[in-house]
């Protein structure tokens, strides 16, 4: 274990950690727009280009076809792209080399290639953004085989994950919630941290109710289960931090523990994670439910305008509400 | 020094020759329901073999669309043995091995050119000589992929060949409902590179016109696209008719200059080629598909294969899946 931590903000963590991955594995190049001179419109990239140059730290023209695409090539000449989609929402533009080249470059050349290919990409609504700069895509991602997604709630496992990711010899979308970015603040080891993927965190031991979760909204749902807890109601949160691998194991002991369950998302509803978490419930501990199982989600509409977001994302008081219920006749 | 010489001549014409006659077999093969559909190479001949033979087997990289890989003989005997396990369903079809420069098929149009732009970049990075030579048609020219990627390229300068084998027709669509364009090469002009077009029919320009592009790449110069024309003999693939929209005078047309039919000629007045030659080439070509042939159907396949591959490693969905499928198996063997 690491001694020594620093506070930092979560794109903090984020830096640095580009910052010591790209020191130790020249094979690395960060590609994407604005993540040279600019260092990232949101500073993820800040000094990468002055410490490690205009060849491995390259602006991109407007192009995330061409972005996610050319990773696909870096990885077969043996390099490790580290790709930055600028909004998650602008990945419908490079959905076709996602899913139909990078996820599938292991399976359909039998491992001759390898996607060692990291897209970084924020996402997450809460900040006013203009159109298809909020959109939690995660879920349509998730039925993409050969593609791993990660998604952290604190910096810490920003840092730790991120490790994990770029080093992960599998195609690694690392989600990054905007809301996050600044307004999650955490104490990060200074030195190598290293979070393995697929494996959940249980950020709140509790009895009652579980609470699972990921990215932002587990931020939520600490508040939530912190303020019921003064009310005498004990709430456990669990972090999924990867949807692709996920920890069915963590999700099957607390849901055995505690036998009510409330899921929270800020995708759409239908066909969301949140489906497929409790499907997973089915399959593994149906018979230590108590209480239906409840979703929190964005609404199935597409993601709105700045003055309707409030409505449309989950907040404290519709999880609070969510938990309450799955206590009902208890 | 960029125009093949009689020998190289002759080695490309028998490649050619090669190419048409294994195509034919596999034709046949496809309509007695022994392999999946084909997309016959017929009228591809000269671009394709013109093309690779241009290139550095050691260095180069080629990444095929799908109607390529009978051309492809000069990577090796792998590239074949590849074509044949992919022919069959199998999935090592999509592994041909260590070292051979040649990716697998590519079925998305256009999806491999930005990954033909990152192996050239890439390569260029790590100091690596060679090039990397993409092979597509016109109709996958109005695919974005080609306008994102060659945009990539010119800016990026990487050494890298687009080489656009217009055959006329996507499918049933002329290219005249493909493009406004005035050819396909003029594309280039949106990339900052060189764009050409050749005579795809004749392979000693094609050669020429690879060799050339594959000159300024490894100068540092960066991509070339080149369009090299041709007609499209056959129909698109095994499932295709194409006497519903191919003009029959158009058809035999191009079938009087067809790309194998100029060639054989100049050969033999050079005394380069002969009737027996030409008859121990084929005999030769039909025994080695049928020896890949034979090869293909004696790899076994295994029950794994349908969930190995997908991760490094088992996830645990997968572990679990797993399990469900050698449990299932082993109850359809009760």
């Amino acid at each position: 274990m690491s001694e020594k931590t620093s506070e930092l903000s979560m794109l903090e963590a984020i830096n640095e950690t580009l910052h010591s991955e790209m020191a130790r594995d020249d094979r690395i190049v960060i590609l994407g727009e604005d993540v040279g001179r600019n260092g990232g419109v949101f500073r993820a990239t800040e000094g990468l280009i002055e410490k490690f140059g205009d060849t491995r730290v390259v602006d991109t023209p407007i192009s995330e076809a061409a972005i996610a695409g050319s990773s696909v090539g870096l990885a077969m000449a043996g390099l490790v792209p580290v790709a930055e989609i600028q909004f998650l929402g602008f990945s419908y533009q490079a959905m076709h080399q996602i899913a139909g080249q990078i996820a599938r470059l292991r399976y359909r050349t039998q491992s001759r290639f390898e996607p060692q290919i990291t897209i970084r990409a924020p996402f997450g609504g809460g900040v006013r953004t203009p159109e298809l700069h909020s959109d939690s895509l995660e879920a349509q991602f998730a039925n993409i085989p050969g593609l791993k997604i990660v998604l952290p709630s604190t910096a810490s496992d920003a840092k730790g994950l991120l490790t994990s990711a770029i080093r992960d010899p599998d195609p690694v979308l690392f989600l990054e919630p905007l809301r996050g970015y600044r307004g999650i603040r955490d104490m990060v080891p200074d030195d190598e941290h290293v979070v393995p993927l697929g494996k959940a965190n249980l950020v709140k031991k509790g009895d009652d109710v579980v609470i699972i979760s990921w990215s932002y909204q587990v931020e939520l749902s600490k508040r939530v289960a912190d303020s019921l807890e003064k009310a005498g109601i004990s709430v456990a949160v669990l972090d999924l931090r990867s949807i692709v691998p996920l920890d069915i194991e963590a999700i099957s002991q607390i849901v055995t523990h505690c036998g009510r369950v409330v899921v929270v998302q800020e995708a759409p509803e239908t066909g969301g994670f949140a489906s497929e978490v409790i499907a997973t419930i089915n399959d593994e501990c149906f018979w230590s439910l108590e209480a239906p199982v409840i979703r929190v989600s964005g609404f199935d509409v597409p993601y709105p305008v700045g003055m309707l977001e409030n409505l449309y994302v989950p907040d404290e008081e519709r999880i609070r509400l969510a938990v309450l219920k799955s206590l009902e006749g208890s | 020094m960029s125009k093949p010489n009689d020998e190289q001549l002759q080695m490309i014409f028998e490649d050619m020759v090669i190419a048409r006659t294994q195509a034919g077999r596999l034709w046949n093969m496809q309509r007695q329901g022994q392999v999946g559909t084909i997309a016959p190479i017929d009228g591809h001949e000269a671009a394709i073999v013109g093309a690779v033979h241009a290139l550095q087997t050691e260095s180069d990289w080629v990444l095929p669309q799908y109607r390529e890989p009978l051309g492809l003989r000069k990577y090796g005997p792998e590239v074949l043995d590849a074509f044949m396990l992919y022919n069959l369903g199998h999935p090592l079809g999509g592994h041909i091995p260590d070292p051979v420069k040649v990716v697998p098929s590519q079925i998305s149009l256009a999806a491999s050119i930005p990954h033909a732009v990152g192996l050239a970049w890439g390569m260029s990075l790590k100091n690596e000589p060679g090039v990397v030579l993409v092979f597509f048609g016109d109709g996958a020219s109005s695919e974005g992929d080609f306008y994102e990627a060659g945009n990539l390229a010119g800016v990026l300068k990487a050494p890298v060949i687009f080489l656009c084998v217009n055959n006329q027709w996507a499918i049933s669509t002329p290219t005249n409902l493909q493009t406004a364009a005035k050819d396909f090469s003029s594309k280039a002009a949106a990339f900052g590179i060189p764009g050409v077009t050749v005579d795809g029919n004749n392979p000693s320009l094609v050669y020429e016109a690879v060799s050339e592009a594959r000159e300024h790449a490894v100068n540092g110069q960066g991509p070339t696209l080149i369009e090299a024309t041709v007609y499209r003999l056959g129909a698109h693939t095994t499932a295709d008719d194409p006497t519903r929209y191919v003009p029959a005078e158009d058809l035999s047309a191009a079938q009087k200059n067809d790309p194998l039919l100029s060639l054989l000629q100049e050969l033999k007045n050079k005394n380069l080629w002969s009737d027996d030659k030409q008859e121990e080439v084929e005999k030769a070509a039909l025994e080695r598909l049928d020896e890949a042939f034979e090869k293909a159907k004696n790899t076994p396949l295994l029950t794994d294969s349908l969930l190995d591959h997908c991760f490094a490693s088992d996830t645990s969905r997968l572990a679990r899946q797993r399990e469900q499928l050698s449990r299932s198996m082993e109850k359809s063997h009760e």
